[in-house]
């Protein structure tokens, strides 16, 4: 099938960017979006102009490099799938596609498609982990976890950080990814010891990067390749109305709407 | 130059802790003077910084990815073994290293894999302490699945997402240390090569990926933990981004790469489709477990899988080896597919592929057990192939994965060169020639967290390195060479693009130092790839500036070492004239067509010199004895 892609280009950070068309012909259903933009940058490169920047390496849906708006979308029209996976069969020859960057504050565009991430690192600086240094933990089975616990910590934990909650929420809210993480270590015994300052560090962190605040439209839940459920968003901020209480301190952090 | 293992004295079971008690210890006081680099964020990398900055010492840890969460660690399925023996199933320290060292050709070191086994438990009970939600059982203990040839079940994992869940314990402490301050992370950062001053390893230099800043870091030790380079077939399971530049810049500046042409071709893979294909998936090979593995009897025979009736199939694997049947290893699995598929009898399109059929499992246990169980795998086979792998068999075929070969390292994990140590998957490790499943994630934590922690402090205390800063005229020397590689890269503006240069070597590379290797082939590949990296350096195309974000200049670096690296594998393989593990040379099979070892001439790591550019490498041999497991052709009948 033949396309039209129009694609967000910009030579870097301190330069107005624009959408350039460029057409992918021949393009096979069985690619991946990205072997369709390897195929449009080979051609690039051979009539000497430079290639489409963007960020992947797995290309099997779990790094969460991949991170492009296609046609409106985070990661595209196929729910439950990254850029990566997502294959050209999913578009129909003629089609007009729009690729563009994550467009939020905290993700500012380092060159095309590719932004800068790092706040979500931040966000686990601050508390995303279990404080317990390498050394002779007690024997794996002498603390049972329930099979369902086990399993919801699991779904929680399936996050890969990709981004596309924040892309998708009108405010630019990183609810979904903090949350996520925030569940997956307060909900095991584990967790328990840091349970509400990981919970105030966490929320204090993702505001400082500047995301906004949660408003329930549930776009991200949407979008997330991995389908993480807003319900992590909700048992945060229960977790954080009790941290705050029994802490005395803050912080109505303004994200609490989404109780 | 002789090499010296320092394998510890004494009984195998005592050698570990005894060298613990002997290695020297540094001052908690003292700790805090030292810096070490940590190339690499991965299950190796991550957990040998964050360990290593628990201790006290100050860590600068790199990744060219834009976090550490993203290093190609993540993208492991299966699981990771240990001897629990929590199922009560016989397991035990012994047996782990048994099957390892049974598992890896007897091409492995012992005393090495021994600690790899007895550390197996600890690595379990610390990924549990830091909230790694492994799959449990109703009762809420741990569960285990069985793995790719063993016969007991020591496989820990989570769902089929196990590298993504220990990469992410490990990345959490990595960045608890981050927001302490002992760790400095330097994402989208890439070591372009390594500073060595009086013999030892004293610092890298790297290229900022977003400015295309050249910087000198020095250190008291370098840690490589730059995973594997299965990238030089092109195609393989591995991410886009894996390398073998940071190894191989380490290599010429006189570290030795150990059986460069150890390769790992893992059976279970969904086939090509079309020559856009950028990379393979795997399929996790937990999937042999329920899917029983065919083809059609007769060559050439086309029909829908569904309408071949049971007496027509051929389920080859459970024929030749009835005793281990789907499960053997992996280079017995993958061999037998490309026999069956050079008979004609391959399926799909291409005829590159086999069938792994999961009706029985299904018609045995249900579809919802099935789910349960590998339903991420079916889905994401689906969304690749579009067909429904509960109703139609899955398609397969064998892809590169992973390379058992890399820089050479001691019992200490350190390289010949004084201070540069390698883990993970960039040395040549415990695994022989051949890995088992489930094994390189147990490796890897087991180096980051409970290896060189220790032995980077016995270096630290003996070696005392002395004050080096990147003021020294090394650094500055090495930066230039660095730019000037870059600059000419940029200005040879030839015709051909990175990627045509990096598929044809590949495709080099899968023709002649494949699933299968001659003498008469490794020869015309030895002969080709000079050829071509001459072509390379003439005709390729990298548009772009040095000084910003150039994704095409990071490629051309990286395929500009495979082309170096490709021919190293050739000569160790045209050298390694026996057949081990994954390493097949036709000239040396059984009369059914096995692997046939010679361990009477080749029972030695082998282990390269750089001597220059064009130059013939030097081999080095490190002879491995073996004490206590008993030589054998290894049998899965
Ligand atoms: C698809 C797949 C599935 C697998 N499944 C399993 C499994 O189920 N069980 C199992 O045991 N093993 C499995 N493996 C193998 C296992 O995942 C790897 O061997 C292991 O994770 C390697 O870890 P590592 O830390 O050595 O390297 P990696 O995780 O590859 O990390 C390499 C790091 O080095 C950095 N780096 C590389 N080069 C440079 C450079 N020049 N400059 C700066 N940084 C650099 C990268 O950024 C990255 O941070 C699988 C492998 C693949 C490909
Ligand atoms: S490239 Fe890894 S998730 Fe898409």
């Amino acid at each position: 099938m033949d396309l039209t892609l129009k694609v967000w280009r910009q030579p870097n950070a301190n330069t107005p960017g624009q959408i350039v068309t460029y057409a992918a012909k021949n393009v096979s259903p069985n690619m991946s979006f990205l072997e369709m933009l390897d195929v449009v940058n080979e051609g690039l490169i051979a009539k000497g102009e430079e290639p489409i920047a963007f960020d992947h390496d797995c290309r099997e849906g779990i790094c969460g490099a991949c991170s492009m708006v296609i046609n409106g979308l985070p990661h595209g029209p196929q729910r439950g799938t990254t850029a990566c996976q997502l294959h050209m069969r999913a578009f129909k020859d003629g089609d007009e596609i729009y690729i563009e960057p994550w467009r939020a504050k905290p993700f500012p565009v380092i060159k095309d498609l590719i932004v800068d991430r790092s706040a979500f690192d931040r966000i686990i600086a601050a508390g995303g982990f279990i404080s317990v240094g390498t050394g002779s933990p007690p024997d794996a089975n002498a603390l049972p976890i329930g099979k369902e616990v086990a399993d919801l910590a699991m779904d929680a934990a399936a996050c890969i950080g990709c981004g596309a909650c924040v892309a998708a929420c009108p405010n630019g809210s990183a609810m979904l990814f903090t949350s996520a993480k925030v569940a997956h270590l307060n909900m095991l015994p584990q967790g328990q010891p840091e349970r509400d300052e990981r919970t105030l560090k966490m929320v204090s962190q993702m505001d400082a990067e500047g995301f906004g605040n949660c408003t329930n439209y549930a776009e991200c839940q949407a979008v997330c390749p991995k389908e993480i459920d807003i319900q992590f968003i909700a048992k945060m901020n229960r977790d954080l109305i009790m941290a705050a209480a029994r802490h005395g301190t803050k912080k109505g952090t303004g994200k609490t709407e989404a109780l | 130059m002789t090499l010296d293992s320092k394998i510890p004295e004494g009984p195998l079971a005592e050698k570990w802790d005894n060298h613990r008690f002997k290695m020297k210890l540094v001052n908690p006081a003292n700790k805090r003077k030292h810096t070490v680099i940590v190339v690499g964020s991965g299950l190796a990398g991550a957990s040998a910084s964050a360990s290593m900055a628990e201790l006290g010492y100050n860590v600068k840890c790199f990744c060219y990815q834009d976090s550490p969460r993203r290093a190609h660690s993540i993208a492991a399925q299966g699981g990771i073994n240990a001897a629990k023996n929590y199922q009560n199933d016989g397991d035990s320290v012994l047996r782990l290293f048994y099957d390892t060292v049974k598992g890896g050709d007897y091409r492995s070191r012992e005393a090495n894999v021994y600690r790899l086994a007895q550390v197996s438990v600890n690595i379990i009970d610390q990924c549990v302490a830091q909230g790694v939600p492994f799959a449990r059982e109703y009762g809420g203990v741990l569960a285990n699945r069985s793995f790719g040839g063993a016969q007991v079940s020591r496989t820990f994992y989570a769902r089929g997402q196990t590298g993504q869940q220990l990469l992410l314990g490990a990345y959490q402490a990595l960045e608890r240390q981050i927001g302490l301050g002992k760790v400095k992370m330097y994402p989208r950062t890439e070591m372009l090569d390594l500073v060595v001053i009086d013999g030892q390893a004293r610092g890298i230099i790297t290229r900022d990926m977003i400015t295309g800043k050249i910087e000198s870091h020095a250190a008291d030790a370098v840690v490589l933990a730059t995973g594997g380079y299965g990238n030089v077939f092109y195609l393989s399971t591995n991410a886009k981004g894996c390398n073998v530049t940071a190894i191989w810049r380490a290599h010429k500046r006189g570290a030795f790469f150990g059986n460069p042409c150890y390769t790992q071709i893992h059976p279970t893979c969904i086939p090509v489709t079309g020559s856009h294909q950028s990379k393979l998936t795997l399929m996790s090979e937990s999937l042999r477990n329920d899917g029983r593995i065919w083809v059609p009897k007769e060559a050439g025979d086309k029909r829908h899988p569904n309408d071949i009736p049971e007496a027509e199939r051929d389920y080859y694997l459970e024929r030749k080896y009835p005793s281990f049947g789907n499960l053997v290893p992996r280079d017995v699995a993958s061999r037998n597919a490309k026999m069956v598929c050079d008979e004609g009898r391959g399926v799909g399109e291409s005829g590159l592929g086999v069938y792994l059929d999961f009706r029985d499992a299904i018609k045995r246990l249900g579809e919802n057990v099935i789910r349960e169980r590998y339903g991420n795998l079916f889905h994401m086979y689906q969304k690749i192939t579009d067909e429904n792998p509960y109703q139609v068999p899955m398609r397969i075929y064998p892809a590169v994965h992973y390379t058992m070969g890399g820089l050479w390292v001691d019992y200490n994990l350190m390289s010949n060169l004084p201070g540069l140590h390698v883990i993970g998957e960039a040395n040549f490790s415990d695994h022989g020639a051949n890995r088992l499943g489930a094994s390189a994630l147990m490796q890897g934590l087991a180096d980051g967290y409970f290896v060189l922690p220790y032995t980077i402090g016995d270096y630290l205390a003996s070696a005392k390195p002395k004050a080096v800063d990147t003021s020294h005229p090394e650094f500055k020397r090495v930066e230039d060479e660095v730019k000037q590689r870059i600059n000419r890269l940029l200005s040879i503006n030839g015709s051909r693009t990175v990627d045509s240069f990096h598929k044809e070597l590949g495709e080099i590379m899968w023709n002649y130092c494949g699933m299968s290797r001659d003498e008469a082939g490794l020869k015309q590949a030895l002969e080709r790839i000079p050829q071509l990296r001459e072509e390379f350096w003439n005709d390729v195309r990298v548009l772009g500036g040095a000084d910003t974000l150039n994704q095409s200049l990071e490629k051309a670096g990286r395929v500009a070492d495979f082309m170096e690296l490709a021919e190293l594998m050739c000569t160790d393989a045209l050298m390694r004239s026996e057949s081990c593990g994954g390493h097949f040379r036709e000239e040396s099979q059984t009369p059914e067509g096995e692997a046939l070892r010679d361990d009477d001439n080749f029972a030695f790591v082998a282990a390269w010199e750089y001597t220059g550019p064009g130059q013939v490498p030097v081999l080095h041999k490190e002879e491995l004895d073996f004490e206590y497991v008993q030589l054998t052709q290894r049998s899965y009948k």
